[in-house]
């Protein structure tokens, strides 16, 4: 079955991080954090909504946990009603898509940043939505830093090979956020992966990829 | 409609049962529910008129959603209830509005452990937590009212307990004590 992966990294600060997809047997997101303020705390920036369906968010993190407090009573809402219908990716990403645009028009904007991915009637779905409500879905996303580094990466993957496994897609993933890593002197070197499959949704990590700082000593002029 | 709503709290949860009866052949099974759900760790089962019932649990969820916004966990049955019941017993106090037709049953399994609450629709709350003196008294109670005098023939009731055996043990025997003094 074809699934998607998506990765998210982010900074601290209105700059937001980046989100990436790759199909495969899951649909996997991931976060690597850094920024200065990051190095002491683990906030994760990905959330289960439900088994079908997570969310990754870049950019101001109380914005976020506002959001993310209004989805979780949402998702209550609909629990409770226990008539078997819950949020789907899209419905989630249609809905966020108004919220967005909706602040950003009364010049209130959530400085966010949103991945919305997940399965939508057994297919993979992958969206994003910012802050001013621009909102599109794509097989690959990916945001801030990550937009000039690791989509043309994951572009490429994905194009080569667009039914990967879910250990190649993790894989790449893991080798982009690494790369991000070496070139953002801000990063640190620790993300978060989300994952949906028809099994379910899971958000792991932290994940520490494997960095070879070997090639360091051959770059020059800057003593 | 007489309609009958219980609950038991037992050691790991609560369990609820509801007598719905069905007054046409037209509905479809399970139209109508009497159990709710008001949040992830919250039932409510309800005794009475449906369409004032499900007023309450629209107020119940309502309250649960405030508490977990503002205080970012999950509303303890305490809280809910005292808040339920103050709504209920609000539409007993002035003329424009009618009383809730409705006895509840709210049940509720968190880090405290199951807890039960009802609510009957003069707004009076109460836990199901009762001293042993008077759950001997409602356990007789049913006894009696399950006992039908015409039909059945005579009984004597037999009961028996366990709990802080100690403690009332003594009371006893300090009861006796005084007045085998008092005799003497």
């Amino acid at each position: 079955m074809e699934t998607q992966f998506t990765t998210e990294f982010w900074r601290n600060g209105p700059t937001p991080g980046g989100l990436y997809q790759f199909p495969g047997q899951g649909n996997n997101q991931k976060v690597s954090q850094y920024g200065p303020a990051k190095h002491t705390l683990n906030l994760s920036r990905l959330m289960k909504v439900n088994d079908s369906t997570i969310i990754g968010a870049g950019g101001d993190y109380a914005d976020y946990q506002f959001l993310k407090s209004l989805i979780e009573q949402r998702v209550i809402e609909e629990e409770c009603l226990n008539d078997g219908f819950n949020y789907t990716p899209n419905s989630l990403y249609s809905w966020l898509t108004r919220v967005m645009y909706n602040r950003r028009s009364n010049f209130n904007p959530l400085w966010n940043v949103f991945v919305v991915g997940g399965l939508q009637n057994g297919e993979p779905f992958l969206g994003y939505i910012d802050k001013i409500g621009i909102a599109y879905q794509a097989p690959t996303i990916a945001t801030g830093y990550g937009a000039y580094i690791a989509q043309p990466l994951l572009r490429e993957a994905y194009e080569k090979n667009p039914n990967m496994s879910l250990t190649d897609a993790e894989r790449h993933i893991d080798r982009c956020l690494k790369i991000l890593y070496y070139r953002d002197a801000r990063s640190l070197n620790k993300y978060e992966v989300a994952i949906v499959t028809k099994d379910g949704s899971i958000v792991k990590g932290p994940i520490s990829s494997n960095p070879n700082w070997e090639v360091a000593k051959m770059i020059k002029g800057y003593e | 409609m007489q309609l009958t709503a219980v609950g038991i709290r037992g050691k790991d949860g609560i369990v609820f049962g509801v007598e719905k009866l069905v007054t046409s052949k037209l509905y479809e099974a399970g139209a109508n529910k009497r159990i709710f759900n008001i949040d992830r760790h919250i039932g409510l089962a309800v005794a009475g008129l449906l369409a004032d019932s499900r007023q309450i649990v629209e107020v119940a969820r309502e309250e649960a959603s405030n508490y977990r916004f503002n205080y970012g966990t999950a509303i303890p049955l305490k809280h809910l209830t005292d808040r339920v019941s103050g709504y209920i017993h609000a539409h007993t106090l002035y003329s424009s509005v009618r009383p809730f037709g409705v006895s509840c049953i709210l049940g509720s399994y968190d880090d405290e452990g199951p807890v039960m609450y009802m609510i009957d629709p003069s707004g009076v709350s109460w836990m199901r937590d009762m001293p042993i003196t008077d759950l001997v008294k409602e356990v007789a109670k049913i006894i009696y009212i399950v006992h039908d005098e015409v039909k059945d023939k005579n009984f004597e009731l037999e009961l028996s307990w366990v709990g802080e055996t100690e403690k009332f043990a003594k009371e006893a025997l300090e009861e006796s004590d005084d007045s085998d003094e008092e005799e003497l």
